[in-house]
């Protein structure tokens, strides 16, 4: 039963039924918004801090953009809309952006917010924002001209850059509140002031975060809803209950347990939907140090290739949530995706083949040799897919044995101690491959000791040109060649095998409504979402 | 005078005992913290997905982890000194602030629990000794040892799924209505609705505990001289149980009770986190998570200080129970 779960089935049974209901067609497909009640989100983790400048953890990703606006929305494509800057242009060379802010907008404390915020903030952004640093690196000088215009000066061309603009990529911060500050402990992270349409209201730490409406949004009729209460509950199994007792009205990046969500789906009271996971897509994947004694031969590397079986794990690991995936840069990135099937289907004569011509005969046991898997513990499914994998290549004769650690462990063993032969690990595509592929093949970024660096340690000149040269390509058919190109050189090499890229599910009580209208759905602003009395 | 004397003498004991575990519980946990691998860092890094040379060497140097050890331990302790518990870089607050905010929450289950556990436990081992080998006792010994055999928190969530989910007569989670500005008795009322299940849930295991350990003192004690003598004075036999009985089979009951105190908020851990309750296990459990080592070594330094000051308290309690037990 998944007519809750795909819109397209969901736009038919609305359209079946008002057809059904004659004359009141429209009324049943737009109700008319409500304004008034309280909205409770709930997620995994509490947030460190309430706006997104010093870190892109999902859980400050989640509330930022409710008090802290960006220059731009998206639609569900990634095409730019108006948010704080009514209208945009880029120049022929791309090298600058001019924005026309909004007028009479104003932060939460009365200060109204001008072009000297939008280039404090994208400063700042350049200085402290994790991927700020690379998306802004271009940026030679933000111009303020007059209060309501912006002209960013960039070196070369970012084409990433106008995808970037979003409340929780790219706070607008208030100048007068973080100059001459430490932007990292400045208490606005506790307590931020925006121009949002939500106050701050408490943050009760480890309870919740409540936000109130802003009377005095720059939208008249917006916000709708009074309240928004946000709770971090951690344990997956609270989360399933807190939907069913109706306690919570919706959580993203699909809240619960898998192995609930069948029974969760039966409930008539909650709604399932795919809207607005657009602007960040996952693409998880086996990853091999290149180091190893065992995968740096590419034989060995084509032999598990050959072993994995993508759409059965689709189906037994991720219930079925899931796309498979061939390439780096996932299917939900069409603009830049290669659809081509890996060059190593499955076939386990094959890998039995190429792991004897590797040099690695079946031996005691009938193993060749024995390896362990480290697993990223952020997501439900990465134990589960490690067992499985730890079961395919077992068929070939490769013995694994699953290692568990934290995520920080993890991460410290993955990219500053290097102590792996291979790793069940993930990672955010975002809105563009420069932003979100790149740093994991491009040479230049193996750095021991930044996380999510190039851990497989792949150098291809080729690559890194390909790479280098789609970062600052200006027009759009050459720079899909490029990465094109870098996905066929990647997937012939394989420094590590993409396997699937997860849906992510929002899941709410169907008397919430409007909440995932952009890319990054609920991430955004929220400021049209409306509740049934 | 003889009680003043006593209770001075135990203050001055504990005052004296307390301040070198303390501080060898302080400087042990500092450096046990250190041997987990991954810092602070490495937390905010793999929770953002995204990292650079330079946002690492910034978070390093905003959480002082870019100090050699020593540096780190002598800024710890100088704070201490100073009764400071330091600031916690990830929360972006003082830690005692961060304590103060969650200990009534937990201070407030765990008492709940304890008492519970105290009242339930020692009434059903007084029934079960009183009418030993009957069927009460028989009864009761099965209940007593399902408590004792279910996991606390696995009694949470099945308690979750049948008063809140089925029922719908509890809340699952927090510990209070967020938004909805009650006052008076309505507050209290829905404070104590939200208490009900994790109270129950960290309690249960404990009921056993404390059921089993009544039923064989007061055993014990049933069998002793002064019992036959309070028979043969001719009492009513309900003051015999009490007075007599009960009051001396307490001892072991609250020496137990007293260990049990550091336990629950082990326990606590769990059942907070099962519940959502914003308490100090779950504030320890993150900081673990988070290598919020500042943060961390506040809430073990106060849990280590809860523990002496229960176990004065259960020697003072001793004292007035049996003025023979001298104190420790």
């Amino acid at each position: 039963m998944t007519a809750n779960f795909r819109p397209t089935r969901r736009a038919t049974l609305a359209g079946l039924s008002a057809i059904a209901l004659g004359g009141r067609r429209s009324l049943a497909q737009t109700p008319a918004p409500k304004k008034g009640g309280t909205l409770t989100f709930i997620q995994n983790i509490e947030p460190q801090t309430l706006v997104a400048l010093t870190t892109t953890a999902t859980p400050v990703l989640t509330v930022s953009a409710k008090v802290t606006e960006g220059l731009l929305e998206y639609d569900y494509d990634i095409k730019p809309k108006p948010l704080l800057a009514t209208e945009w242009s880029i120049s022929p060379d791309g090298k600058t952006y001019t924005f026309k802010l909004r007028p009479n907008v104003k932060f939460h404390d009365g200060k109204p917010f001008t072009s000297a915020d939008v280039a404090y903030s994208i400063q700042l952004l350049k200085t402290v924002h994790p991927r700020g640093r690379n998306t802004f690196a271009n940026v030679t000088e933000v111009k303020t001209p007059d209060p309501l215009t912006a002209v960013i000066e960039l070196s070369k061309p970012a084409p990433y850059l106008i995808k970037a603009l979003t409340a929780a990529e790219a706070p607008m911060t208030p100048r007068h509140i973080y100059e001459g500050t430490d932007p990292v402990s400045n208490p606005n992270g506790n307590a931020p002031i925006g121009t949002g349409p939500y106050r701050f209201k408490e943050w009760v730490r480890g309870s919740h975060i409540l936000y109130e409406r802003n009377p005095d949004y720059w939208d008249p009729d917006l916000p709708r809803i009074d309240q928004m209460v946000m709770k971090a509950l951690p344990d997956t199994g609270a989360r399933s209950i807190a939907f069913e007792n109706k306690s919570a009205d919706i959580g993203y990046r699909t809240p619960v347990a898998l192995s609930d969500l069948d029974r969760l789906k039966k409930l008539p009271y909650l709604v399932f939907e795919t809207d607005g996971t657009s602007y960040s897509y996952n693409v998880s994947c086996l990853q091999f140090n290149l180091d190893s004694q065992y995968f740096k031969h590419l034989k060995v590397r084509q032999a598990v290739a050959h072993a994995i079986d993508r759409e059965l794990l689709v189906k037994t690991v991720c219930y079925g949530y899931g796309t498979v995936c061939y390439s780096p840069i996932a299917p939900g990135l069409k603009e830049f995706n290669d659809p081509t099937p890996s060059p190593y289907p499955l076939d386990f004569k094959k890998a039995e083949q190429l792991l004897d011509e590797a040099g690695f005969p079946r031996g005691k046991d009938k193993v060749r040799f024995r390896v362990p898997l480290d697993y990223n513990p952020i997501g439900d499914e990465s134990l589960r897919a490690s067992e499985f994998l730890r079961a395919s290549l077992r068929r070939i004769g490769i013995a694994v044995d699953v290692r568990s650690a934290d995520s920080s462990a993890f991460v410290k063993r993955i990219y500053t101690d290097r102590a792996f032969d291979f790793t069940y690990n993930g990672h955010s595509n975002l809105f563009d491959p420069t932003v979100g592929v790149q740093r994991i093949y491009w040479s230049k970024n193996f750095k021991k000791g930044v996380p999510f660096s190039n851990g497989s340690h792949y150098e291809n000149p080729k690559v890194d040109a390909l790479l280098e040269g789609a970062a600052v390509e200006n027009d759009p058919a050459k720079r899909k060649a490029m990465f094109v190109e870098f996905q066929k050189i990647v997937a012939q090499e394989i420094p590590d095998i993409p396997l699937f890229s997860p849906l992510f599910l929002t899941i709410k009580n169907k008397r919430v409504h409007d909440d995932s209208l952009t890319a990054d759905g609920v991430e955004a602003n929220m400021s049209r979402v409306w509740l049934d009395a | 005078m003889r009680m003043g004397r006593r209770v001075a003498t135990t203050l001055r004991r504990t005052a004296i005992h307390a301040v070198p575990t303390v501080l060898g519980i302080i400087v042990l946990d500092f450096l046990l913290l250190r041997l987990m691998p991954g810092d602070a860092a490495d937390v905010i890094a793999s929770e953002s997905g995204v990292a650079t040379a330079e946002s690492m060497a910034m978070l390093r140097q905003h959480f002082g982890l870019d100090q050699p050890l020593l540096t780190q331990l002598m800024n710890f302790l100088g704070h201490l000194a100073q009764f400071n518990l330091g600031f916690s870089p990830r929360y972006n607050m003082p830690v005692v602030d961060l304590i103060l905010q969650r200990l009534p929450s937990t201070l407030l289950l765990m008492v709940t629990a304890l008492a519970l556990a105290l009242i339930i436990g020692i009434a059903m081992g007084s029934v079960m000794a009183a009418w030993a080998g009957r069927w009460p006792d028989r009864i009761l010994s099965i209940v007593v040892l399902l408590f004792y055999s279910m996991p606390g928190f696995w009694v949470g969530l099945m308690a979750i799924v049948l008063f809140s989910v089925k029922l719908g007569w509890l809340p699952s989670d927090g510990d209070m209505t967020i938004g909805a500005d009650l006052g008076g008795w309505a507050s209290i009322s829905d404070r104590l609705q939200h208490l009900a299940l994790p109270a129950l849930a960290l309690g249960s295991f404990f009921v056993a505990v404390y059921a089993r350990l009544t039923r064989a003192s007061m055993l014990e004690v049933q069998r002793q001289d002064f019992m036959r003598t309070a028979q043969a004075k001719g009492l009513h036999p309900l003051l015999i149980q009490l007075r007599h009985a009960l009051r001396n089979a307490l001892v072991p009951v609250t020496t137990v009770a007293g260990m049990h105190l550091g336990n629950l908020l082990g326990g606590a851990v769990v059942t907070e986190t099962v519940f959502g309750w914003p308490g100090l296990g779950r504030l320890a459990l993150e900081a673990v998570l988070a290598r919020d080592f500042s943060t961390l070594l506040g809430v073990l330094l106060l849990s280590s200080l809860l523990v002496i000051v229960a176990n004065l308290l259960i020697d003072l309690l001793h004292a007035w129970l049996d003025p023979r037990i001298e104190p420790a």
